[in-house]
């Protein structure tokens, strides 16, 4: 076995145990949240990842950042494939292991690879002309302020060393195939490295290019570990919870919000409504219940997967009308709340005894993260929901931090108390002296 | 103007076709009260046997639920529920986006099923099969543009009913930036119609009424008694020479 092999199977065996640890705290975290089956309509939510997650449908809504993304995204997806050969290069020792077995199908891959690169390249540069130099306005809002605004910044940066490294790799190789055809298997013609390769390392020593190659090699290998171990902590995790996210998506009118059945159960009860005997103020309901959510493991697991699934993006909230009017409010900004809330609990809970039963209180709540001020400006108008290329649903959060506040605080805006008192009495939402069908007489 | 209730067809022993369901603003806002007489004006043209449910009609429970009020929008609704079961209502137009979405999506998951279109829907039925014909030309020449609410829109999905009766206009139709999905929110839902704006720098309907003005248009239309509300305050803060109408009011015009 030669050293190479021994440091890659060490360095795999380390990011494999890495990877492991932190993908379950992601796991155990999204967990925290409440049971909530979602077994309904499985062809629908087929549909949705297929077209939504896989084929970026929303994306498509604005054209051009659309292309840019699906280029990195082609990019990715087709770099796996070649990642299992490394992986077997790395193991075994050998050198591009699967080019004599594939033949013309391996250059098909490595020669998309390549052109699928270069786009790549394009848009991951596009992409950081927008954020560094164009500065668009939906990156630079307070909530990506610090941590968010390096994230993006980290990300484009490894991508570009990435395709930096693909090319020093394939375009070495190139030249390398026709000094040592033994050592080095043909690869078939490769579209952009068998000009950029002569171009750019011709004339070099054959033990230049040979290091070349290798470092090339190592750097291609250490940047998709560092990625795999990066995910985690970064936005953009998307790339894997995207198809989940919208797997378990809501398929009912944008609309309809949930039904609270406790609570109609407890009206029906008390309208008379009900016909079967329920014993009410059995002992039972001696503790006030609680009503919405007013941290993490109130809302429903799928919530904070979305939370997870988030790219910061900010479409939800350049098309919120309460943000584009100056208000506090930014939906993107509830998602990141969220999921920064999910790590604190989860790294909390991680730290107990296993058999605590004593319920989570650190003192804290999703409300330490989001002020009344930024749920009171909402106005359901759905744009955020419509808004997310990813189905994420931030209104449905704002709606369970309101249902808290109203329902177990007995909090809200006190402009809201006429209103409710109204409804309660008269029926309407304004209290007037006039009957409701007198507008027939006038 | 004769409008019988539910209750009164009940003692005459017919089962009217429709259910007319005026919703809060329909009945007290008086800018909204000439909707509902405009409707009740178009479903006797189309010769429609229909009904109110009167003083048994309460709020449908919408700006409570979105509020966060559950109790107060369970206890409105289990009762509208209770009166329209009690009359055996199958079918329910309403002028209001709101009561037509919280009526159609949330009423089911208490035990309301019933069809529930918005009048654009029956507008633009009755006006293809020729059964109501646009009267008037107050609007003649005037450029219109079409403000979709977001109940409709992105909360059901529909933009071309009422774009479709406005096809049936001679007048030139002009479409916003924001418009169909993309559509801006008048400011109103959610329970903002009834408090004051958070802290910003901008009102909603400002906003949407700037982006309206910047069409050239004389005429906002829409579909929502809330928008209407939203709409005029805008246009009169802004003194934009601007009208703002439903639907339903350009098609009759008088």
């Amino acid at each position: 076995m030669k050293a190479g092999q021994i440091i890659f199977i060490i360095i795999l065996a380390v990011v494999a145990y890495l990877a492991y640890k932190s993908y379950s705290k992601i796991i155990y975290n999204i967990r925290l949240g409440k049971a909530n089956r979602i077994v309904d309509r499985p062809k629908d939510r087929w549909r949705n990842v297929i077209l939504i997650a896989l084929g970026q449908k929303k994306m498509f809504k604005k054209v051009v950042p659309a292309f840019l993304h699906l280029f990195i995204y082609l990019a990715f997806l087709l770099t796996q494939v070649e990642l299992i050969e490394i992986l077997l290069d790395g193991i075994l020792g050998k050198h591009r292991i699967l080019a004599p077995v594939l033949g013309g199908f391996y250059t098909l891959v490595i020669a998309t690879v390549e052109i699928l690169s270069v786009l790549a390249l394009v848009a991951t540069s596009a992409f950081l002309i927008r954020r560094l130099i164009l500065k668009i306005p939906r990156f630079f809002q307070s909530e990506m302020i610090g941590w968010p605004s390096k994230d993006a910044i980290i990300i484009l940066g490894l991508e570009a060393l990435l395709l930096f490294a693909i090319f020093t790799m394939n375009g070495t190789d190139v030249l390398l195939q026709g000094i040592m055809p033994e050592k080095y298997p043909d690869t078939g013609t490769l579209p952009v490295s068998q000009f950029l390769g002569p171009w750019l390392f011709g004339g070099m020593e054959t033990s230049t290019l040979m290091f070349l190659e290798r470092m090339a090699w190592w750097l291609h290998v250490l940047a998709v570990f560092g990625f795999l171990l990066y995910l985690p902590i970064s936005k953009h995790l998307h790339i894997l919870l995207a198809f989940p996210n919208t797997y378990f998506a809501k398929l009912t009118p944008k609309g309809e919000m949930d039904n609270m059945p406790d609570v109609m159960s407890e009206v029906k009860s008390m309208l008379g409504l009900t016909t079967d005997d329920v014993a009410v103020g059995d002992g039972a309901m001696d503790e006030l219940p609680e009503f919405g959510a007013k941290d993490v493991m109130d809302l429903p697991w799928n919530q904070l997967l979305a939370a997870y699934t988030c790219t910061e993006c900010g479409r939800c909230t350049s098309q919120c009308p309460a943000n584009l009017t100056g208000k506090k409010l930014s939906p993107r900004k509830i998602m990141m709340d969220v999921r920064d809330r999910a790590e604190e609990v989860g790294e909390q809970m991680r730290k107990r005894p296993a058999d605590s039963e004593e319920v989570f209180d650190d003192g804290r709540s999703l409300f330490d993260y989001i002020s009344p001020e930024e749920i009171h400006a909402c106005t359901t108008c759905n744009a955020c929901v419509e808004a997310c290329p990813i189905m994420i649903n931030p209104l449905d959060i704002i709606l369970q931090l309101r249902r808290y506040e109203i329902l177990t605080l007995s909090q809200g805006p006190s402009d809201w108390v006429p209103m409710f008192n109204s409804l309660e009495n008269t029926g309407a939402v304004w209290q007037l002296p006039e009957e409701r069908d007198a507008w027939i007489r006038q | 103007m004769e409008v019988k209730t539910m209750a009164e067809f009940q003692s005459e022993g017919i089962q009217p076709e429709l259910l007319f369901w005026v919703g809060c603003a329909g009945s007290f806002d008086s800018r909204a009260q000439k909707i509902s007489k405009k409707l009740v004006e178009v479903l006797n043209m189309a010769k429609i046997s229909f009904a109110i449910l009167g003083q048994e009609e309460s709020c449908t429970g919408d700006p409570a639920r979105r509020a966060g009020n559950e109790f107060v929008f369970q206890m409105l609704a289990l009762q509208n529920i209770e009166t329209l079961n009690a009359y055996a209502v199958k079918k329910i137009v309403t002028t209001c986006p709101h009561c037509f979405n919280t009526l159609k999506n949330e009423y089911p998951a208490l035990g309301g099923n019933y069809e529930v279109i918005h009048h654009s829907q029956l507008l633009k039925s009755l006006l293809d099969e020729g059964r109501i014909k646009v009267e008037g030309d107050v609007f003649k020449g005037k450029k219109i543009t079409y403000h979709d609410s977001c109940y409709l829109g992105r909360a059901n999905d529909i933009y071309e009913a009422p774009r479709s009766v406005l096809e049936h206009l001679d007048n030139e139709i002009v479409e916003m930036h924001r418009s169909r999905a993309n559509g801006l929110c008048c400011g109103a839902g959610g329970g903002q119609m009834f408090k004051e704006d958070e802290p910003g720098n901008k009102r909603i309907n400002i906003e949407r009424v700037d982006e309206a003005a910047n069409t050239g248009a004389d005429i906002i239309a829409v579909n929502c008694p809330f928008c209407l509300t939203m709409m005029n305050d805008g246009v009169k803060e802004k003194d934009k020479n601007i009208m703002v109408y439903d639907i339903s009011e350009l098609i009759l015009q008088k």
